[in-house]
């Protein structure tokens, strides 16, 4: 049986032009998926009996909600693996994580806000759900804030990964507070332990785009890491023979 | 198709203004964040030391 390294890809240099592969197909997949899932949200779901036509922002909101939470914990995994093993592609990628998590951290805030004017009546309040999200923004900002203030650049990971470690206390909070607490936010319409409470094409049409969510992250991190590799590694012989063959291959 | 018009699609049931503004910020942000990950690359790119660097440097 042909054993894998599994390390070989661990490493900047051999990492990056794979990451150059994988970008375009994991943007395709972002867009075609985000078409279907589009068509889906809006012209096959069924109008919702209590909520009108308002309640399709779902089709983004939970989508963002979800993949905040999930990047923070592939963030915070990374972060570990590169404290715990001072393997330099593993921060990078913590590194690369952040800024795209803060920014589906904002849009499932922003989308719920104006979610809950029309149908709470209030752009914002402070439940437990919607604080522990906010929190959770502030928790990305911290992160990236703390490591562009540290110039040592292996400095600057290990600070960060202590924040981001500590601070995945954060995710169950925000997942569970609408069970611990008694929250003006809705319980999960999804979950693995019963059926979901909502039609089937709505819920289709939320499950492709959390999927188009997740892929468009995948491509977004990869360009970005891609980019980070090159700033941080800039002084070895690789990235001199990389920009030697034409850049961007 | 469960909408009879292009207006009563952009009306969303009288949500348009919440609705589309969703849609609208969630698709600016990706924009902006697509554009600003190319040219952070680019820029990584251009300034990576590269062969003309190392014959000026010889």
């Amino acid at each position: 049986m042909a054993k894998i390294n599994w390390f070989y890809f661990a490493a900047p240099n051999t990492f990056y032009p794979l990451a150059g592969k994988m970008i375009p197909w994991f943007a395709a997949a972002a867009a075609i998926l985000a078409a279907i899932g589009l068509y889906v949200g809006f012209f096959v779901a069924p109008t919702d009996f209590q909520q009108g036509e308002g309640y399709r922002i779902i089709f983004v909101h939970v989508p963002t909600a979800w993949m905040s939470m999930f990047l923070y914990v592939v963030m915070a995994f990374w972060a570990a693996i590169g404290l715990a093993f001072n393997t330099r592609l593993s921060s990078m990628m913590a590194q690369a994580i952040a800024p795209t998590g803060a920014l589906m951290a904002f849009l499932a805030l922003w989308t719920g806000s104006l979610w809950g004017k029309p149908m709470w009546g209030a752009w914002w309040v402070w439940d437990a759900r919607l604080t522990s999200e906010l929190i959770l923004l502030f928790l990305y900002i911290g992160f990236m804030a703390l490591q562009a203030s540290i110039d040592d650049p292996r400095r600057a990971d290990r600070a960060g990964a202590v924040l981001a470690i500590v601070g995945v206390i954060n995710v169950p909070i925000i997942y569970f507070s609408v069970q611990w607490w008694n929250t003006l936010h809705q319980g999960a319409s999804v979950s693995v332990m019963k059926s979901p409470s909502m039609a089937s094409t709505m819920l289709w049409g939320m499950l492709l785009m959390a999927l188009a969510f997740w892929m468009y992250s995948i491509a977004v991190v990869l360009v970005r890491v891609r980019a980070i590799i090159l700033e941080r590694e800039r002084t070895s012989d690789w990235v001199r023979d990389v920009k030697a063959r034409g850049a961007a291959a | 198709m469960k909408w009879e018009s292009a207006s009563q699609f952009f009306a969303m049931g009288g949500y348009g203004l919440y609705v589309w503004g969703s849609y609208a910020v969630a698709l600016a942000v990706v924009a902006i964040e697509i554009a600003m990950a190319r040219t952070r690359f680019r820029r990584a790119i251009a300034e990576a030391p590269g062969p003309e660097t190392e014959s000026d440097a010889a």
